[in-house]
Order: structure tokens, then C-alpha cells, then sequence
């Protein structure tokens, strides 16, 4: 029986250790239940530390924006802790101003709940529900963009036009764990029923790529929203909209909307970039609102129309574009703002134009999903 | 047969003359990636330390009191390994604890002290030595405490060196390990004064 000494010498050594192992994790990562205060004690929750602050409110239904999932990439899970929680990380300086750090503003997805806590958080996310909607409709409306519609199966949403919600999207191949990304809605207000978003594919994207080979209509998915702070300004000033390709999308929900509630007395521009005429959409559908609603002004434009398609909208890049309607076009003596959405890439060169145009950067408007 | 070395000229050998990375050059990865940033070479030269002083013990009592009665001494390179990686695990757990910003900073290289080489080198040497239990501490505290020295003065030559003309060839790995073999002969240069075996 001499073989199995060394076996069971090395069984033994190796199960004390794990034992100690578990005995360390049990006691050291047992913070025990704690409590987090939110705006000063309006409401008190209870619940075991040791997640991070952001799954640990989302367990109790309240729901921080995370527009990258939660791997601190995005710096939207911003909130203010008023006790004190440590220093800040070097994964969450980066996403801070000094102001932001001054008041201790923290990144909810990296700060770990380890004891009581007061936050504050906008009384807006008190108003953020998760859904569980099935896939009513999902439709090609370009070769690389879909429209989906999901029902939220009697469940109502009240929102602004130009907020987000949170796609939840299962494991699946490869990936592991659920993740999640923001998509704007480009549903009206009023359609409370139902959420409409744009989802264009992105070679290689988690989301986009489960939406594209995935997603079938009748399948149920979980959607968390609305989030954002993306809306029309409650100014008379004319607004300049520019988007591109699935940036349609919070514009879609803005023009309809204030279309419906006769919001019509404001002069509106909405510039539409894309490159050929595959990848333009809604054209019928907003060169009809253009002809219905006197100061609604569309000009779409492609950078590279093909020969002999009929292209007759505008040609060249959406910037030149904007920037010849800007000097030309829209009367700059009237006060005017920006509204943005699309690429990172497409914001930081729209933010030149307008700015170089006189349009102050507080009054340019934009999400960032990055 | 225990060596007859005094534990106090012991730990000044580990420390300078025997110095564990520039007399054995044990431990060079972590030493040369961690080594551009004070604050974190502090920090892991800390965690080595405490590492090393704590598996060296644990691993001596397995080696006197498990593998040399058992006649199983083959089995020390395992032993040794599932010990460090064991206390490695359980010393992470307690820094995020503890300090989460030393955690946030010691990073990946927390977990890799499981593979630096010093450590598994330490007790290799208090076995192949035959140290008693008092010089093998003295010894693994002594070579945790020359790493940490090491570390943090090839931090602060490299604060240097930021500003330094050196040719384009030789910047980064180039130039570090050069001044890692002139630091490594100024250390030898003690060894007149003390040796240990």
C-alpha cells in the first residue's frame, strides 16, 4: 500500500489548504447585510455587501445607467456617495472631472458595497423599470440596420423622446454571462406599449451581432429603462439635428413627437449622413412630415451616391453640408442648438462645425454609448 | 546536518551578498515590468516579503514534519507550488479587504507572485541548506527584504533614466537589463565581507 502515501500526502496538504481558502473567502468576503441610503434616507435598502454598487441596487430594482454593462468603460454609471467608501480607483479617474471628484462622485460599477452607504442618485431612475417584452416585429430597413420592435406585454414605459433603454443580451457561443448596451429609442412617448429601437450590425459586436443571427420575433428579452438625459431643450431656439445611419433613431422619436403634440411653431433641421442610397431609410416617411410641417426642414445627404441611382438630396460629407446650410441657410441671428447622435467619430467632427459656426458647446446635445 | 550560520549574519548575507534577484537573478519578471512606478514596487516588494516569510515557514514544517519522514522528498517541488499558490490566494483576499487601492495597483501581478520564481527558489534553498526553522525565516525574510531593496532602487534609477539620452535600441528592456547587471555587481561586491551557502 505504499504507492498511495504520496497520492494522500498530497490530497491531504491540498484539501487543508482549500479548506483554509474557504474559511479566508467566508470570513473576509462576508461584509454581512448593509445598508444603502438613497437621498438622504428616502429610501433604505437592505442587502448582503461585497457586490458592487451597481448590481447591488440593480438586485433591488433600482437601476443605475450602465451603458457598457458595467466594465467601467463607459463612465455613465456615475453617482454620488455622500459617506465614506475609500479612495477613488485608478479605473474610475479617468471617466472623473475635479469637480466630480471634489464631490465624491464614484463610478457605481466599481465602487464595492463593503458598508452602509448613503448615495444620491436623480429621482428619475426611481422611474426606470426593467421589462420583460417579446419581439413583436423585426425588419431590415437597410442592409446593415434593423428595426425591432419589442411588445412590453401589457407593461407600460412614460419617457421623453431622446432617452435609452438597456438591451439585456443572454449568453450565448462564445460569450459568457449576460451583457448589456444602450439603445435610443425611436418610439414615440405616446406609444407607451411598445419599444421601438435601430440596431445597426458592428463587425464583431456582442449585441449587434446577437440582434442580427439571434433575435427572432416571438423571443422574450429583458429591457432596462429609460435612461438618459437626451431631449429637445424647452427653448424656442431652432434646432440643428444631425445623425447618422442608426443615430435616426432619438430624432424619430423627437420629430413625431412634437409633430403630434403641435410643437410645430419651431424651426427644426435635421441633416441625415450616410454614404450610398443602401444605407438611407424612412425616406417616404420623414420627406412626408417635411411636406406636413412647414418649418421642419430634411436634408439628407449621401457622401457617395452611385452613378445612376437618382440620387437628388445632397452630395458630400455631412459636415461640408452642414456647414454650407449653417452659413447660408439657417438664420444665425435666431438663437440655434445642436442635437447629435451617431459615431464618436461623427459627433467630435459636428461639434467642430457647429462651434466654428457660433454654437456655443453647452447648447450642442449628444450621448455617449462608447 | 543544520549549517552553524549566525541568523543575523544570515539576513545581512540574504539581503546584500546573496541577494536573491542580483546574486541568483530569481524573480526577473515581475522585477522588470513592475519596476517603472515607485509607488507599485513598494507595494509588491511588500506583498513579496510577506509572501515569502510565511510560505518558507509553512513550507519548512511540511518539508521536517511530512516529506523527509515519509521518504517522499520527490514530491517538495508540488508541495511547495500548491503552498505558495494557496497563500497567495488567501493573502489577495485580504488585501482587496483591506486596501483595495493597493489592490487596484498591484493588479495581475498579485496573482503572479504565485510564479515568481524567488519564492519557490527560497525554499528550495532552506531544503537543499538543511536550515533550521529560525535561519530558514531569517533567510526567506532577509531575501524578501533584498527584493524589495532591488526593486525599489531600479525604480528609482529608472526614474532617472526617463531623461536619460539613451539610443533608441536600447530603451526599455535594453537599458533595464543593463542596469540590472551593473546593480547586480555592486551587490557581489559585498560578497567579500560575507557569504553564506
Amino acid at each position: 500500500m505504499d504507492f498511495l502515501i504520496a497520492p494522500v500526502v498530497v490530497a491531504v496538504i491540498a484539501g487543508v489548504l482549500a479548506a483554509a481558502i474557504s474559511i479566508v473567502d467566508k470570513i473576509v468576503n462576508n461584509y454581512g447585510p448593509v445598508n444603502i441610503s438613497i437621498n438622504g434616507g428616502e429610501k433604505i435598502v437592505t442587502l448582503n455587501g461585497g457586490e458592487s454598487l451597481l448590481s447591488s441596487l440593480a438586485s433591488q430594482e433600482i437601476f443605475i445607467p450602465s451603458a457598457c454593462g458595467g466594465r467601467g468603460s463607459c463612465g455613465a454609471g456615475k453617482c454620488q456617495v455622500t459617506s465614506d467608501v475609500g479612495v477613488h480607483l485608478p479605473t474610475e479617474l479617468p471617466y472623473l472631472s475635479k469637480e466630480e471628484i471634489e464631490k465624491n462622485i464614484r463610478l457605481s460599477c466599481q465602487v464595492k458595497v463593503k458598508t452602509d452607504i448613503d448615495i444620491m442618485i436623480p429621482e428619475d431612475l426611481f422611474n426606470v423599470k426593467k421589462f420583460k417584452s417579446t419581439v413583436k416585429s423585426i425588419r431590415d430597413v437597410t442592409h446593415d440596420i434593423k428595426e425591432v420592435i419589442f411588445d412590453l406585454q401589457g407593461e407600460e414605459i412614460n419617457f421623453q423622446a431622446g432617452r435609452y433603454v438597456q438591451l439585456v443580451v443572454p449568453p450565448y457561443d462564445k460569450i459568457k454571462g449576460t451583457t448589456q448596451r444602450a439603445y435610443s429609442m425611436s418610439s414615440k412617448p405616446g406609444d407607451k406599449g411598445v419599444i421601438e429601437v435601430l440596431i445597426r450590425l458592428v463587425p464583431g459586436g456582442i449585441a449587434t451581432t446577437w440582434v442580427h443571427t439571434r433575435l427572432k420575433e416571438g423571443m422574450e428579452v429583458e429591457l432596462i429603462g429609460p435612461f438618459g438625459d437626451f431631449e429637445r431643450s424647452e427653448t424656442d431656439a431652432a434646432m440643428v439635428c444631425v445623425a447618422g445611419g442608426s443615430g435616426m433613431a432619438p430624432f424619430k422619436s423627437i420629430l413625431y413627437d412634437m409633430f403630434e403634440k403641435g410643437e410645430t411653431d419651431r424651426d427644426v433641421w435635421y441633416f441625415f449622413g450616410a454614404r450610398t442610397t443602401k444605407d438611407v431609410f424612412y425616406m417616404k416617411e420623414i420627406m412626408e412630415l417635411d411636406g406636413k410641417w412647414e418649418k421642419f426642414h430634411f436634408i439628407p445627404a449621401l457622401s457617395e451616391p452611385e452613378e445612376g441611382s437618382g440620387w437628388t438630396g445632397e452630395t458630400g460629407i455631412i459636415t461640408d453640408v452642414l456647414d454650407n446650410y449653417l452659413k447660408t441657410k439657417i438664420n444665425s441671428e435666431k438663437a440655434r442648438e445642436g442635437y447629435l447622435c451617431g459615431s464618436p467619430g461623427m459627433i467630435g467632427a459636428c461639434n467642430k462645425v457647429l462651434t466654428a459656426n457660433g454654437i456655443h458647446l453647452d447648447k450642442i446635445y449628444y450621448d455617449n454609448f462608447a | 546536518m543544520v549549517p552553524d550560520l549566525n541568523p543575523v549574519v544570515l539576513l545581512f548575507a540574504s539581503i546584500f551578498t546573496s541577494n536573491i534577484l542580483l546574486a541568483n537573478f530569481l524573480g526577473m519578471c515581475s522585477f522588470i515590468s513592475i519596476s517603472k512606478d515607485m509607488k507599485s514596487s513598494n507595494g509588491l516588494g511588500l506583498a513579496v516579503t510577506v509572501v515569502l516569510t510565511l510560505t518558507a515557514m509553512l513550507n519548512w514544517v511540511l518539508l521536517q514534519y511530512v516529506l523527509i519522514p515519509l521518504d517522499l522528498l520527490y514530491l517538495r517541488y508540488i508541495i511547495f507550488i500548491i503552498v505558495i499558490a494557496a497563500t497567495v490566494q488567501i493573502l489577495e483576499m485580504v488585501i482587496d479587504r483591506v486596501s483595495p487601492a493597493l489592490y487596484m495597483s498591484l493588479g495581475i501581478f498579485l496573482p503572479l507572485i504565485t510564479v515568481n520564481c524567488a519564492i519557490l527558489g527560497v525554499a528550495l534553498f532552506m531544503q537543499i541548506r538543511n536550515y533550521s526553522f529560525i535561519q530558514t525565516v531569517v533567510f526567506a525574510f532577509g531575501s524578501g527584504l533584498g527584493w524589495w531593496l532591488a526593486i525599489v532602487t531600479l525604480a528609482a534609477i529608472q526614474k532617472k533614466l526617463v531623461k536619460a539620452p539613451v539610443p533608441a535600441g536600447l530603451k526599455g528592456p535594453g537599458i533595464t537589463l543593463i542596469t540590472i547587471g551593473f546593480m547586480a555587481m555592486a551587490f557581489i561586491g559585498f560578497s567579500g565581507m560575507l557569504s553564506v551557502q
